[in-house]
């Protein structure tokens, strides 16, 4: 076998490992991700958390309360973070690292919050173990849970009938992380400490190598910290390299693992909505609307970095800059395109040396909107908007009122979702044009923010603003993003597309909460068949290409075709 | 007890929460994860590799130049990929060149690479392997293929006037298959082969 086909076969086996095990463990995981936001016991360790922090735990709240508990503890947490990074200095195990500046500080504080984990700071010269423990791997846990509490809510609204609350966010919260995310966690972290991953608490060390020379061994907690990055989907490396840190993925099975651990929530949740709504086949439908965007990408991912078109990848006889021998290309295009699909926006290979088309590859999977899986949590509300949408022009079609689930598609409701998926569109186009429209502000981009010049340059912006906006964190990383600038307009992009979304999301609900059910009739559109799903992966691809394909002209397809 | 709708009411609550939260989730979580990393200290504390007398010279999974400071390999061991940290191999600086496929800094540095592997190989530039040209992602690549593995051999053997066959054998012996045939790529770790000759000698 010559090489190529070599790794054709290689990318083959890995995928469909990796879809095999998926397939498998979302039907326990699914029903468990049910049973733990249905369930009418509380733990013990539970009780005593609400009784802590005086919550009811019985009580119901509408989706106005719900929306202010998140608001409010979120507010809270980026505070937090914000100020721990500000006092670095004093706090222990800090490396003797300086506190970070106030638009860093503003930045990674909403980053991390938002569950996008972008990193405008390389972290092992920039934040010591205290912050990256109290301060980041809090957030990583608790805006995971956010993520799932929104999507609970919503399928919470669907699945209710006249009622005027959809939940309590803080048992919510408290389930989300003490039933699932925790114990995984545990589970993970043992695994990667196994597979080499380290955990300790020794800083650099250095030690004198075979040629006399002196070479620096990291330390650091990173085996805790790396389980919940990939399993919330967070993807803030503990080490500038990310996931291609030898450290966070010693070898390539480790790799393969975290790629099912960022993947395995967001597809299990289809299966947990199924359950929800009382109609499986409901879940299957959203399944299979994520898998098939999910297929393609790897597909065309692994195809476009296998060719290797580009001048400087033609002459080293393959493309393999910015990527680690022990995963190959096959290996680094699965995971670039399940972090870029998930949200997670670890990396275990370098975007920005991808091929252009990878690259243009790689952003049209975050530009789909997060939802082929989509982050935790979000990946699912996300795509039910997306569902809302498809049934809304399916029923133009026939002259019907359209309905989904038993819940009448009014006005409101459309409303709503059309203002959810014009949020982030708005937010990534017009922070590249500010970044390139504002005087002092394009020459500071171009001068020192760009690393490679032309037309790649302009792709390094339109990938930042739009891993900003849908809270994906992935970088092309030649970017110098720690400017006042780009920390500031990305952490509002961070911030509203985070936020803004989830207000609709959860106006949503209350909306469906308090319906009653239409019953199902002749003229109702099924939403569990290969019919719908198809229509579906054409409302997702007709939004994202209509609003996306001018701006992905100019940059990723240009360079790509010239 | 009242459900907390009001603002101040949800702040109080929601600042309680966090605090509980940031001392099991930002302490006693990681704390116990580095109980179990105490029964499992060569993982935890980063593989670290000894030389015969004891003394820690790196870590396996941490790669190392084998360069002069100038950066000029040195021929009697064996060469890691071209790195991105820092001045190369600078375990606090991990990264990736981030040079876009086109760029003209990335097409000169690879034919300067190419070039100035095939004289120091004495082969020609089409033997040379993409992993020797190409800076990985984290900088600090620990591996490099076994065809730029075994396209080194000749020259080491002559710079230690060692029997090529020796070395050779020390390279396959070495050469790490695909784990279950399938995961990843065949690799050759650096540090470790060059410990091992270092044993040999010569």
């Amino acid at each position: 076998m010559t090489p190529a086909v070599t790794e054709i076969w290689v990318f083959v086996a890995q995928f469909l490992a990796l879809a095999l095990v998926l397939v498998l463990v979302q039907f326990p995981l699914g029903n468990w991700i049910a049973r733990v936001y249905t369930d009418r016991h509380h733990l013990r360790a539970e009780r005593g958390f609400y009784r802590l922090i005086g919550v009811d735990s019985g009580a119901g709240q509408s989706w106005r309360a719900y929306l202010r508990a998140i608001l409010v503890f979120s507010l809270l947490g980026i505070l937090v973070v914000y100020l721990l990074q500000r006092v670095q200095q004093v706090l222990p195990y800090s490396l003797g690292l300086p506190p970070t500046s106030e638009h860093l500080a503003f930045n990674t504080a909403i980053s991390f919050v938002t569950n996008t984990n972008w990193q405008s700071y390389s972290p092992e010269v920039t934040l010591g173990y205290t912050v990256q423990l109290v301060g980041l791997a809090v957030q990583n846990f608790v805006s995971a849970a956010v993520g799932m509490a929104v999507a609970v809510a919503l399928v919470r609204g669907i699945a209710s009938r006249n009622s005027a609350t959809i939940g309590n966010f803080w048992v919510d919260l408290t389930r989300g992380i003490l039933r699932i995310l925790l114990p995984l966690s545990v589970i993970t972290a043992i695994v990667l400490l196994a597979g080499g991953v380290i955990q300790n608490l020794s800083g650099f060390q250095s030690v004198s190598t075979l040629t006399g020379g002196t070479a620096t061994i990291p330390g650091g907690p990173v085996a805790s910290q790396e389980a919940i990055k990939e399993l919330g989907t967070n993807g803030g490396g503990f080490f500038n390299a990310n996931s291609a840190h030898p450290f966070e993925a010693p070898s390539a099975w480790v790799s393969l693992f975290q790629i099912f651990l960022l993947l395995v929530i967001p597809f299990s949740l289809p299966r947990a909505f199924g359950v929800l709504v009382g109609d499986r086949r409901q879940g299957w439908a959203i399944l299979a609307t994520m898998s098939v965007f999910w297929v393609v990408s790897n597909v065309l991912l692994f195809w476009a970095e296998l060719a290797g078109s580009g001048k400087a990848l033609q002459l080293a006889g393959g493309a393999m800059e910015g990527k680690e021998q022990r995963f190959g290309i096959a290996l680094s295009t699965i995971f670039g395109s399940s972090t870029t699909l998930t949200s997670t926006g670890a990396v275990n290979s370098m975007h920005d040396s991808y091929t252009a088309l990878g690259g243009a590859v790689t952003m049209g999977d975050m530009m789909l909107g997060e939802v082929a899986p989509g982050g935790v949590g979000s990946g699912l509300y996300g795509m039910l908007v997306l569902a809302i949408i498809a049934v809304f022009v399916a029923g133009l079609m026939v002259g019907r009122t359209p309905e989904y689930l038993q819940k009448k598609i009014g006005p409101r409701q459309m409303k709503l979702a059309s203002l959810y998926i014009l949020t982030t569109p708005v937010i990534v186009l017009l922070g590249v044009a500010a970044s390139f429209a504002i005087p002092g502000v394009k020459d500071d981009v171009a001068k020192t923010s760009i690393l490679n010049p032309g037309l790649h340059g302009f792709s390094e912006v339109l990938y930042a603003f739009t891993s900003a906006a849908n809270n994906n964190g992935s970088a092309f990383a030649g970017l110098t993003a720690a400017t006042p600038w780009m920390d500031s307009a990305l952490g509002v992009a961070m911030l509203l597309g985070r936020f803004v979304p989830i207000v609709f999301v959860l106006a949503l609900a209350g909306s469906f909460a308090e319906q009653d059910r239409v019953p199902v009739t002749a003229g109702t559109l099924p939403t569990h068949r290969p019919q719908f799903v198809g229509l579906l992966i054409g409302t997702v691809l007709i939004v994202t290409a209509l609003t996306y394909f001018p701006v992905l002209a100019l940059g990723p397809l240009a360079e790509g075709l010239s | 007890m009242a459900t907390p709708s009001g603002t101040a009411r949800q702040t109080w609550t929601a600042l309680r929460a966090l605090l509980v939260l940031t001392v099991v989730l930002g302490i006693l979580y990681p704390a116990a994860i580095g109980l179990v990393g105490l029964a499992m200290p060569a993982q935890a504390n980063g593989s670290l590799l000894r030389a015969p007398d004891g003394t820690v010279v790196g870590s396996s999974l941490i790669g190392q130049s084998f360069t002069t400071k100038k950066g000029q390999a040195l021929p009697s061991w064996f060469q890691s990929r071209p790195s991105a940290a820092g001045d190369g191999y600078d375990g606090g600086a991990s990264s990736g060149s981030n040079l876009g496929p086109n760029n003209p800094d990335l097409v000169t540095a690879i034919r300067d690479r190419r070039a100035a592997i095939a004289k120091l190989e004495g082969v020609p530039e089409s033997q040379v392997p993409a992993d020797a040209v190409t800076a990985s992602a984290s900088g600090l690549d620990p591996e490099i293929s076994a065809a730029y593995a075994l396209l080194q051999v000749r020259r080491v053997a002559a710079a230690r006037s060692l029997d090529e066959s020796a070395v050779r054998s020390l390279v396959t012996e070495r050469i790490e298959g695909r784990a279950l045939g399938f995961v990843g790529e065949p690799t050759v770790n650096v540090l470790e082969l060059n410990l091992a000759l270092s044993r040999l000698g010569g």
